[in-house]
């Protein structure tokens, strides 16, 4: 890549220095920074200004003193409760996304399995999760973490299973044509070819999913067991009219599926640095 | 297989017929096929869409079979050649993994032969730098242009240095400037390997000035009905487009494809192209 290198290729730009780079950066996040402290601010001089009560909507302020104050122990343990509920929400993920990617080698490779399983998986993401909640409870224990990681579980399968077989099986035909040229197994199609072209489709899948594996967990810990994780103290705080204490039990489950997001997204970059949808996230 | 004749036939085709199932009946892409291709020739094949000729250069590379007749490659059925990997492939679309860098795309053929490393990294060196590529080695395909990344393909193609390259369309997503170019620099690689090759084309310029042999087709039955040799002098370069036998070859190309029925008429029957290859795992 020296001035040798003919210009009909696509230019790689020279990376900006350091300075530029933080002030673009720094230019990039600042609308949103801008719109997030003008809405904290109308929020907290509105509430205040009409008075409105604590149960329709507390004052920023009041929430974050109420995350403060309910920090530790005590009847609303939020960090505990947060990190009760990322666990489950992890585990169901983790249990999901195996089944999903197992289901999906066999429907990829066997039309047979594809036509076995398929109307059942459609079947499985046609429950209401609501409904099957406190059926997993009996199942798995009321108490039993397992039973929320089901119930998330469920929720996780289904993307992860279309997207994955998606993957394995939308490679161009033209690409089926040159390794078959060279006389390759389908097992090794599979390892070079198949694979690599399914992990992208297999971490957009991922990033639904660590939303939906949140959902699943708060809807499973409603229907009963552990008190302190996020969907008890949702619950409970919001029967006891300390709205506050709600407010900021909700905002710590964003939070954790926020960061449950980026944690994927740096996985995308670790994994696929050559994918369109990685390579083009450079600000500027 | 004994060399009995005097020079080596790498591509035998005797009497093939190829019949493509399509909805309710038979749609027959090739009829009576018979051709045979010498060492070191650079044959283009001709004729309007639906002619069958992308299909008969499947059938060489053994990626459909015939229906009927037999294809020998290097002296054994075409199946064999292929599993003995005897045989190159580009096609029209440059097909790069975007997973892997340009290097690593042109080492693919060697990872899968087992090629250990020391050499499989020599011999991808050596490819790019055939192609003149050897500056882009680490970049991945989405840098490249459309030319280059049809260049990377050729290497790739060449890697195992087969016998025969068998070429799809290659340049015809190109502009002109670029697949002119394209041109020569296949010419100059045919010249510098020996490699035999199989070109498959629409372009009646293109298959006059690269090829020592055009072989004109037709279509609904795809058939073969002229066979036009090309007698101009080697190396060809850019003067070879000026010279007035070229345009002699061009306009006999022509004719042989107008009596056929090739031009002034679009024929709608493209499906075989799609046909061959499916999604699908197994």
């Amino acid at each position: 890549m020296t001035a040798a290198a003919p210009s009909v290729g696509v230019p790689v730009p020279p990376r900006p220095g350091r300075m530029l780079r933080f002030v673009r950066t720094l230019r990039y996040y600042v609308p949103a920074l801008v719109v997030f402290v003008s809405v904290i601010a109308v929020w907290e001089v509105a509430t205040r200004a009409l008075d409105v009560r604590a149960f329709i909507l507390p004052p920023p302020s009041a929430i974050g003193t109420a995350l403060v104050e309910n920090w530790g122990a005590g009847r609303w343990p939020l960090f505990d409760a947060a990190r009760t509920t990322l666990l489950e929400a992890v585990g169901g993920l983790l249990i999901g996304t195996l089944a999903g990617v197992v289901v999906a080698f066999a429907v990829g490779r066997w039309m047979n399995a594809r036509d076995a399983v398929l109307p059942f998986a459609v079947a499985a993401n046609a429950i209401p999760i609501i409904a099957i909640a406190p059926i997993f409870n009996a199942w798995f224990g009321i108490t039993n973490p397992v039973s929320k990681m089901m119930v998330a579980a469920l929720l996780v399968f289904f993307p992860v299973m279309i997207n994955v077989t998606r993957g394995l099986t939308q490679v161009e035909p033209s690409a089926l044509e040159l390794m078959r040229s060279y006389a390759a197994s389908e097992w090794t199609i599979l390892r070079k070819v198949r694979i690599p072209n399914a992990l992208p489709y297999f971490l957009t899948a991922l990033k639904v999913a660590t939303t939906l594996s949140l959902i699943g967990a708060i809807v499973g810990e409603y229907f009963g067991g552990s008190t302190s994780v996020i969907g008890r103290v949702v619950v409970q705080s919001a029967s006891s009219l300390r709205f506050d204490v709600t407010w900021a039990a909700i905002l710590l489950g964003a939070i954790a599926g926020i960061v449950f997001y980026l944690a994927i997204v740096a996985l995308e970059r670790v994994l696929i640095p050559w994918h369109a949808s990685v390579r083009g996230e450079e600000h500027g | 297989m004994t060399d009995s004749a005097p020079r080596a036939s790498v591509v035998r085709i005797r009497g093939v017929d190829k019949q493509f199932t399509a909805g309710a009946g038979a749609v027959t892409a090739l009829s009576g096929i018979d051709l045979g291709i010498e060492a070191g020739e650079f044959v283009s094949l001709i004729g309007p869409s639906g002619c069958g000729k992308s299909t008969l250069l499947r059938l060489i590379g053994d990626l459909t079979p015939p229906t009927s007749g037999s294809v020998e490659v290097n002296g054994k059925p075409a199946h064999q050649a292929r599993l003995g990997r005897e045989y190159g492939m580009v096609f029209q679309a440059p097909v790069l993994f975007e997973w892997r860098t340009v290097e690593d795309n042109v080492k693919l053929p060697l990872e899968l032969l087992g090629m250990d490393r020391s050499e499989r990294d020599a011999r991808a060196r050596e490819m790019l730098s055939l192609v003149e590529l050897g500056d882009f080695a680490r970049h991945h395909p989405y840098q490249l242009s459309g030319g280059m990344q049809q260049r990377v393909a050729i290497a790739r193609a060449l890697a195992l240095q087969p016998d025969i390259l068998l070429m799809d369309e290659p340049f015809g997503a190109l502009d002109e400037m670029t697949r002119e170019r394209m041109n020569s620099e296949v010419l100059r690689i045919w010249r510098q390997t020996g490699t035999t090759v199989v070109f498959v084309t629409h372009s009646i310029p293109e298959a006059v000035f690269l090829s020592t042999r055009v072989v004109v087709m037709s279509a609904r039955p795809g058939r073969i009905t002229r066979v036009v040799d090309v007698p101009l002098p080697q190396p060809r370069n850019e003067e070879t487009r000026e010279d007035p036998r070229y345009f002699r070859v061009v306009t006999e190309v022509r004719e042989a494809l107008r009596a056929g029925g090739g031009l002034g008429e679009e024929a709608p029957l493209a499906s075989e192209e799609r046909v061959a290859a499916e999604g699908g795992i197994g």
